[in-house]
């Protein structure tokens, strides 16, 4: 991964009438990364994406890509883009040849490299075989991928995808998302979603919008502490108890959640598993499962989510009340 | 660039039945016409050849045939303008032009184009028919050649204006009845003029039909040319802002 920044995002605001879609956004992305856009439905993750793309302007805010203001030189800021929008930009009556063909011309891919570039992008996305079908009559899931060699075509530094995995199958969706970790060997990439593991498999980084406003930043690495919680979960074969677990060092306190498992809570900075397990098998328990609690990356989607909504309306109520 | 997106939704056109369709209803129907005027001519052949200074057969046939067929293809235009932008809008598909690295103008004019090489075809396969004549008389060549220019400038105006209310909405249905009601209302226009009402001469200058009638009598004015060159280039222009505004802040 070099440091060259390939987006850069600066204080880009949309309003939709009165209503701000986005507001205020900041955000970088390096060569080689593959960064998630979270959030909610109507969070402003497509409106943030058709900006970058120049789909839409912003009502103020810079965008550069590769180091060029995509407002003053439009035309060449999107030459290194390649977009893939929520409903895949196809026309159905022309079979995924000729699609590609147009596609390969619309970014100026010069003749002699026309042939290969489409060779390369078919091949990447697994469209080999369906060259010469009509898109019309190929699968969601093919469809989706005709997109996504549309985006690539012309190799961009910059490739944006839109909800990528929407409708595909489980194993359509492991391809796809190999394809989006192989793409960002060269390229950059943003994905949008609300899949939440998707972001954990494909991506170096995670930025949650709500509201069109950035809510949180961070590395998956930085996302997977936040998952971990200061407290394991024991189940055992035969009655527990409660007390010697206290007694352990580092141990808060202990809730049963039903007959042959308990929740034991410790201090942060400990971690008392190792003697948990030592005094289990002493006391001939009959240790079944030892296993760190951890927060889903849901509970702190839903967290972050609805926290800013709830001061939103306790505002609202001292609003009204006063 | 702009041949590639012209080439394009050629291409599309002829992939839809719409397209085979239009072209066989558009010569079934110029040839009926045409057979029509050429049963006429020989019905008046006798006092014709008897009177002094008479129309020839390119003033019988060929001039009602051109202007018959400018009223039919005013009925067939909008169905074909009709998809141009709308359908790409709806579809989505209009994010794949935008994100590409083409311009406004581009893709108005490539659109443009498109559908007015579609048009030409129709045109040549309406524009031929006379040309048979000469395998049994003589045709004023030159009269045929400015009645062909004015169909030419005309159906380029048609699109034109159709090309614009296209960018306007997201329905092709909508578009093409707008675009249909349009032209009829600037082809009539000139009926106001013919009342003798106060304004009326303004109301007919702006008619496309009052332009269209000087060049099927053979009469090449520079004004007509320019009235027609303008009104296209000024329903590009507004189809350039009218796409760009899709961006914008509204």
């Amino acid at each position: 991964m070099t440091n060259d920044i390939l987006i850069k995002v600066e204080e880009l605001t949309r309003y939709y009438g009165a209503q701000p879609a986005v507001e205020d956004l900041n955000f970088e992305v390096r060569r080689g990364e593959v960064l998630g856009f979270l959030g909610p439905n109507g969070a402003g993750k497509s409106t943030t994406m058709r900006m970058i793309t120049g789909n839409l302007s912003p009502s103020h805010g810079r965008i550069t890509i590769n180091g060029i203001d995509i407002l003053d030189q439009p035309k060449k800021a999107k030459a290194d883009i390649g977009f893939l929008p929520e409903l895949p930009p196809l026309y159905r009556e022309l079979t995924v040849d000729e699609y590609l063909q147009f596609c390969a011309r619309l970014n100026r891919i010069s003749r002699d490299k026309q042939t290969n570039a489409i060779g390369t992008a078919k091949e990447r996305c697994g469209l080999s075989d369906v060259g010469k079908r009509l898109i019309a009559n190929l699968s969601k899931g093919y469809q989706q991928r005709v997109g996504i060699a549309q985006a690539i075509i012309h190799s961009p530094a910059v490739v944006v995808l839109d909800e990528p995995t929407v409708g595909l199958d489980p194993i359509q969706i492991r391809e796809i998302r190999h394809l989006i970790r192989e793409l960002s060997n060269e390229h950059s990439v943003i994905l949008s979603t609300h899949i939440l593991p998707e972001v954990q498999a494909t991506c170096d980084r995670v930025q949650i919008i709500n509201q069109g406003r950035l809510v949180l930043s961070d590395s998956i690495e930085g996302l997977i502490q936040r998952m971990q919680t200061s407290s394991l979960r024991l189940r055992t074969k035969n009655q527990i108890n409660n007390n010697i677990l206290l007694a352990i060092e580092g141990v808060v306190a202990v809730s049963v959640i039903d007959e042959d498992c308990v929740q034991i809570k410790h201090k942060p900075e400990t971690n008392p598993a190792a003697a948990i397990a030592k005094i289990t098998v002493e006391q001939g328990w009959e240790l079944l499962e030892l296993t760190p609690d951890r927060r889903s990356l849901e509970e702190i989607f839903v967290d972050i989510t609805t926290a800013e909504q709830t001061v939103d309306e306790q505002i609202e109520k001292t609003g009204a009340a006063a | 660039m702009i041949f590639t997106l012209a080439a394009r939704e050629l291409r599309s056109m002829f992939l839809s039945p719409m397209a085979w369709v239009i072209l066989a209803v558009i010569s079934g129907l110029c040839a009926y016409f045409f057979l029509l005027y050429i049963d006429l001519y020989l019905q008046l052949q006798p006092r014709l050849a008897a009177a002094p200074n008479a129309p020839g057969i390119t003033d019988v046939i060929v001039v009602p045939l051109f202007s018959t067929a400018a009223t039919v293809l005013l009925l067939v235009t909008p169905l074909l303008t009709m998809r141009l932008i709308s359908e790409e809008r709806r579809s989505q598909t209009l994010s794949l032009l935008m994100s590409a690295p083409v311009s406004m103008t581009e893709i108005i004019l490539g659109k443009f184009l498109g559908v007015f090489a579609f048009v030409l075809l129709m045109l040549a396969l309406v524009a031929v028919m006379p040309l048979s004549l000469l395998a049994g008389g003589e045709i004023d060549m030159g009269l045929w050649a400015s009645g062909l220019l004015g169909l030419v400038l005309l159906l380029a105006s048609f699109c034109s204006i159709g090309l614009y209310v296209s960018t306007l909405t997201t329905q092709p249905t909508v578009a093409a009845v707008a675009t249909f009601g349009l032209l009829l209302l600037l082809w009539v226009l000139n009926l106001a003029g013919s009342t003798g009402n106060e304004g009326g001469g303004v109301l007919s200058y702006l008619s496309l039909l009052s332009h269209y009638q000087p060049l099927l009598k053979g009469i090449f004015s520079s004004a007509d040319i320019i009235y027609y060159l303008l009104l296209i280039s000024s329903c590009l222009v507004l189809s350039v802002r009218r796409l760009d505004a899709d961006r914008l802040q509204h």
